[in-house]
């Protein structure tokens, strides 16, 4: 049969007409948002757990909850969206802290941490072995399916922190918490900074210090949302 | 006033009292002689001394994070949770001494016991079901093994509280028996028998560690 035959082809320049504009259109729109960008701040211990105790007498959990809020300020200051485990002293069970950030659906899940041992900042991924995304996965062992997406966050914020002048350990650890994350997750312990001799250079209480440390993560999680946005 | 005769018994009771009091005195000397005399001091078995063996023990250091293999000559017996006992020990001997490069108080005395159970392939996590008559035997079988180290509450207690620490503490603990003992190919630990969710706060002493997994290779941090 043909077109001309049944006089369709008014009818059907017009269908053309209207693909072609439609085409156009899309072309010279806006692009589309990209896709929020969430990071889980996860201030370790809180309530009866007090976690160690730092040499000027305060309590981990007391220094953790303060570099989560400070963080969490400097990050939506640039935009990215933060979910926080806690924002009191209150005691917050591992298995909630996990379900809190799993729930996020967020790109960067951070535990934070604070110790008198070491120096710098520590970078700690799951010492789970990586395995392949399931539609159903192990609470305990969850985080397995993102342990190479962890691994790569951990190399963009060594890099960050090292630029920043700080001094990083990368390592990995078998942390409740972070095991049981679907989400690239890392647990990030903060120690004083030491120079030769292992003297310390800035404490844990130097509020300078603090806020180089905040800066610097908010800076390696921004390259983290830069490098996870590149197609 | 006293009368002639109970004056008379008194003195009579006192001098009794204190014949009897020597002769006592005397037989317990004698007793004492008699057991001197009776023990054989002199040496009738050669003492058993346990050779020296090369032991590695992979000794943390918190200025980097690593586990450095160190070797040490110690005198070793055959049974091997006996061995792994004493290199444990020595392990956290070293932790234990002023200016070590990773401190930790407590030392040989904070590790109570440490069982060797056939290993199982189960999941992380999972517990092996071991009936407590193949104890024994499991050491002298040849297959991989399972290393169930006990530590006592104090070193829980007065373990430094931290991510980095804690972790660099259970993994020498697994490396070095890994090293000494190749079998062992899964370490979990107890405190005072019992489990226990973390070390000092941080490091999961619910899982089982692969042993092998804790050893560093060469240059590289664990």
């Amino acid at each position: 049969m043909r077109w001309t035959k049944l006089g369709l082809r008014p009818f059907f320049w017009a269908l053309f007409v209207l693909a072609a504009a439609a085409t156009l259109a899309a072309a010279q729109s806006p692009p589309a948002p990209a896709a929020r960008f969430v990071v889980v701040l996860d201030a370790a211990h809180g309530g009866d757990d007090s976690g160690g105790r730092l040499k000027s007498g305060q309590s981990e959990k007391a220094f953790t909850l303060a570099l989560s809020v400070r963080l969490r300020s400097l990050l939506a200051a640039r935009g990215i969206s933060v979910v926080t485990t806690r924002e009191s002293d209150a005691a917050v069970d591992p298995n909630r802290r996990a379900e809190i950030a799993n729930h996020a659906n967020a790109q960067a899940c951070l535990s934070l941490h604070a110790s008198e041992t070491g120096a710098g900042i520590h970078l700690f991924a799951s010492s789970l072995a990586p395995s392949a995304p399931a539609r159903f996965a192990a609470w305990k062992t969850a985080q397995s399916a993102w342990v190479t997406r962890s691994l790569s966050l951990a190399g963009v914020l060594n890099s960050a922190l090292q630029h920043a002048g700080m001094g990083v350990t990368l390592d990995r650890t078998a942390l409740p918490v972070v095991d049981s994350m679907t989400c690239p997750a890392l647990a990030v312990e903060i120690a004083p900074e030491r120079g030769p001799g292992k003297q310390v250079k800035s404490a844990l209480e130097d509020p300078g210090y603090q806020s180089r440390v905040a800066s610097a993560l908010a800076a390696a999680l921004l390259q983290w949302r830069s490098e996870a946005r590149q197609p | 006033m006293i009368r002639r005769f109970q004056a008379v018994l008194f003195v009579v009771l006192l001098v009794a009292s204190a014949v009897m009091g020597v002769v006592l005195w005397q037989l317990r000397e004698r007793a004492h002689m008699r057991l001197i005399a009776g023990e054989d001091s002199a040496p009738t078995n050669a003492p058993l001394v346990t050779p020296a063996e090369q032991a590695t023990l992979l000794v943390a250091s918190d200025a980097d994070n690593s586990l450095l293999a160190q070797v040490q000559s110690l005198p070793l017996p055959q049974d091997p949770g006996t061995r792994a006992r004493i290199v444990l020990g020595k392990l956290l001997d070293i932790y234990a001494a002023p200016d070590a490069a990773h401190p930790v108080p407590g030392g040989a005395g904070s590790i109570a016991q440490v069982f060797l159970l056939p290993a199982t392939d189960s999941a992380p996590g999972a517990q092996p079901a071991v009936k407590p008559a193949s104890l024994s035997k499991a050491a002298q079988s040849s297959g991989p093994l399972l290393a169930v180290v006990n530590l006592t509450g104090s070193f829980a207690a007065g373990h430094p509280s931290g991510l980095a620490t804690e972790t660099l503490t259970v993994l020498s603990i697994c490396a070095t028996l890994h090293a000494n003992l190749p079998r062992v190919t899964q370490v979990r630990f107890l405190v005072d028998g019992a489990e226990r969710p973390t070390l000092a706060g941080h490091a999961d002493l619910t899982r089982t560690y692969l042993a092998s997994q804790a050893a560093p290779t060469e240059g590289e941090h664990p």
